[in-house]
């Protein structure tokens, strides 16, 4: 699905990722974790297509394809989604029209009909029962005047629409109480299967007691430190990532 | 600064047969005014952001035809309940429909309007020839125009339409009166357009009398050559609700002018605009509200799109009048620039002359949200059609509460149509 290749990139200049290497494979669920500045969230931004991330080096293979070399809706095109740490509000941009506008390109580009209104809103309101979101949310503008736990529903009722071959949770847990992160969890799950993989982004253990994940790297200094099971990601909840510096430390 | 048609000006005012004497004697006045005062000149502080030196040094001619044949249709079809077309500044009787069947609704050509009580009332009490040169000039020099009166009480479902077309190299004085009767409510559309480099020049006075509520809305659609000098002069009576849109998405250099004046207790007024601008395209929007009464409200918000080479200027002011407490107003000019060479100025301001009001005016200058933009976009929504999304979304909160339909509708269309590579027909296909 997804090969990351000693991959170096930043922003502004700044060298954040530092030789990364990644395999996920069809129907995995990774995790990846790790203290804050590691260059979490610049691998989401990087894999997603935001401007101003730049790789310098390295190679990010997605589906046979160069994933760098696709602009960001093309990635998202080919299903590559990615859940954002901070949604932006958009307003004036109707929720359900933006969906469905979204959905039409993504089938379109497939050579798929596009849905008409009436199609689109019975899958929408199946998909929205699944995040709980309440109808009324999919007639007001997009992110607008929503609580940071109904954003981050909202990108997974987004995720769940699209049907993404590999989704990337950017921190989706930060912020989250308990039952917005098992709804959170409930909709990654629903969409995991054989075909799709999910890379989890998190600074916390807490996500992955609901979501759990076949493999977890740890990422320090913009590099993959250690990789295991999930076993892993307790283990590091227990001792802290003080513990991966030191051994990193030992090490060297 | 000397033009040939100010010369022909202080040869001509414009007569028109049996136009009753004030009539003959307020041209007249006005003419003589224009003399004096001139073309408004970049010298004078209303006038800073607009030249109007192409537009004197036109040879202009004035088309004394009477309309036939081809013109354009209504944009609205059979939706107005009445609809006066004009073309070059004079009544189009074939394509114009008056609402003769609608008791207490009086639509019809200005010049057969000069006889009645309300006419004498109101025409040119409120448009002011005395200060400004453009109503001055339009005031003597005007041919038709519509004038509707509202009987009070009277409630008119659906709009009224004036047309005005213009064509090359012709100059149009076009006149307007509405009045609306006590506890009547009223909902009236200008439209502009034509074809090539012409003037047009326009004045509409608007009486919402004792409880009246009057919608008015202009849509300045003329063609790209065009100058386009307009007034919309408001006159508000006690607890008379009035709601003013202006949506400029045409025109080469344009001047908004409208002005309300709060006269009765309680009066409240929204006037909204909205300019969509490209090319080589200049809009001065130049507004005044005067809070004259106590407990009136106003709340003003205009919106500008602008790219490529474009210039707009939103220039507002709001007087409150020291008689005129508890006064509520807000304005607020919010700007979208779309090209690095695009220009706007933006000048709100407040003069109040008590202290038992609650007043507040902001303006925003900025670009496409990027955060927005790369979140449509890593949805799978192409760059261009983002992009179409956000301006639209940008503009929406004006057109969004455009209460006629196919004004709405109508509007929607005209602002993409002035943006050539933002065009939602391009939305769908292949990248």
């Amino acid at each position: 699905m997804l090969d990351i290749n000693n991959l170096y990139a930043g922003i502004d200049g700044k060298e954040i990722l530092k030789g990364l290497t990644l395999h996920v494979g069809t129907g995995e669920v990774h995790a990846i974790m790790g203290p804050n500045g590691s260059g979490k969230s610049t691998l989401a931004n990087v894999l997603a297509g935001r401007p101003k991330y730049v790789a310098t080096s390295g190679t990010v293979t997605y589906q046979g394809k160069d994933l760098l070399a696709l602009p960001a809706e093309e990635r998202a095109r080919e299903g590559v989604f990615l859940a954002m740490q901070y949604p932006v509000e958009i307003p004036g941009v109707n929720n359900i029209y933006f969906l469905k506008a979204a959905l039409n390109a993504v089938r379109k580009h497939h050579g798929q009909e596009e849905l008409d209104a009436m199609e689109f809103l019975q899958l929408a309101r199946e998909k929205m029962k699944l995040v709980e979101l309440d109808e009324a949310f999919m007639n007001r503008s997009v992110n607008e005047g929503f609580s940071g736990g109904e954003k981050k529903r909202n990108e997974i009722f987004q995720m769940a629409v699209l049907d993404p071959k590999l989704a990337i949770l950017d921190e989706t847990d930060s912020g989250l109480d308990i039952d917005a992160l098992r709804i959170v969890a409930e909709g990654v799950n629903a969409l995991a299967s054989e075909k799709h993989s999910v890379l989890v982004i998190t600074h916390y253990q807490r996500l992955l007691k609901y979501l759990v994940p076949d493999f977890v790297h740890v990422l320090a200094d913009g590099r993959i430190v250690k990789s295991g099971g999930k076993e892993l990601a307790e283990e590091l909840e227990q001792k802290g990532y003080e513990w991966i510096e030191e051994e990193m430390a030992a090490t060297r | 600064m000397s033009s040939v048609l100010e010369e022909k000006l202080i040869a001509a005012p414009v007569h028109i047969d049996g136009e009753p004497e004030r009539v003959r004697r307020i041209r007249e006045q006005a003419a003589d005014r224009f003399n004096v005062l001139g073309w408004p000149t970049t010298r004078s502080e209303d006038w800073k952001y607009t030249s109007l030196a192409t537009l004197a040094n036109i040879d202009w001619k004035i088309d004394r035809r009477q309309p036939e044949g081809n013109d354009p249709s209504s944009p609205f079809g059979d939706k107005p309940i009445a609809e006066l077309m004009f073309v070059n500044g004079a009544l189009h009787a074939n394509r114009s429909a008056l609402a003769n069947e609608h008791p207490g609704i009086r639509v019809t050509p200005i010049r057969e309007a000069m006889e009645s009580e309300s006419f004498t009332q109101h025409f040119s009490r409120y448009a002011d020839y005395e200060k400004h040169a453009m109503t001055a000039l339009n005031t003597a020099m005007w041919q038709d125009g519509a004038y509707i009166e509202i009987a009070p009480g009277t409630l008119v479902e659906g709009f009224i339409h004036l047309l005005f077309i213009g064509d090359d190299g012709i100059a149009a004085h076009n006149r307007n009166l509405i009045v609306a009767g006590r506890g009547s409510q009223i909902t009236v559309v200008e439209s502009f357009f034509g074809k090539g480099t012409y003037f047009t020049n326009t004045v509409t006075e608007i009486v919402a009398g004792d409880g009246a509520v009057v919608d008015h809305y202009k849509l300045e659609n003329e063609s790209l050559d065009a100058f386009h000098i307009g007034t919309v002069q408001i006159h508000q009576e006690r607890s008379s609700s009035v709601t003013s849109r202006t949506i400029a998405t045409g025109g080469g250099i344009v001047r908004n002018e409208i002005n309300a004046a709060l006269t009765g207790e309680g009066a409240s007024l929204s006037m909204e605009g909205l300019f969509v601008l490209s090319g080589k395209q200049h809009v001065d929007n130049h507004t005044l509200i005067d809070h004259v009464a106590p407990h009136c409200d106003s709340v003003e918000l205009f919106k500008g799109i602008l790219d490529e080479n474009a210039r707009g200027i939103f220039d507002g002011r709001i007087i409150v009048e020291p008689n005129a407490v508890k006064t509520n107003s807000r304005q607020t000019n919010k700007n979208l620039l779309l090209s690095e060479t695009a220009v706007i100025d933006s000048k709100p301001s407040l003069e109040i002359h008590n202290d038992d009001v609650k007043c507040n005016h902001g303006s925003t200058i900025g670009q496409l949200d990027e955060e927005a933009l790369f979140y449509l976009r890593a949805r799978g929504i192409g760059a261009e059609e983002a992009r179409n999304l956000l301006v639209y979304a940008f503009a929406s909160e004006i057109v969004e509460r455009m209460k006629v339909d196919v004004v709405r509708e109508n509007a929607g269309r005209a602002l993409f149509a002035r943006m050539p590579q933002h065009m939602p027909e391009r939305r769908s296909e292949p990248r």
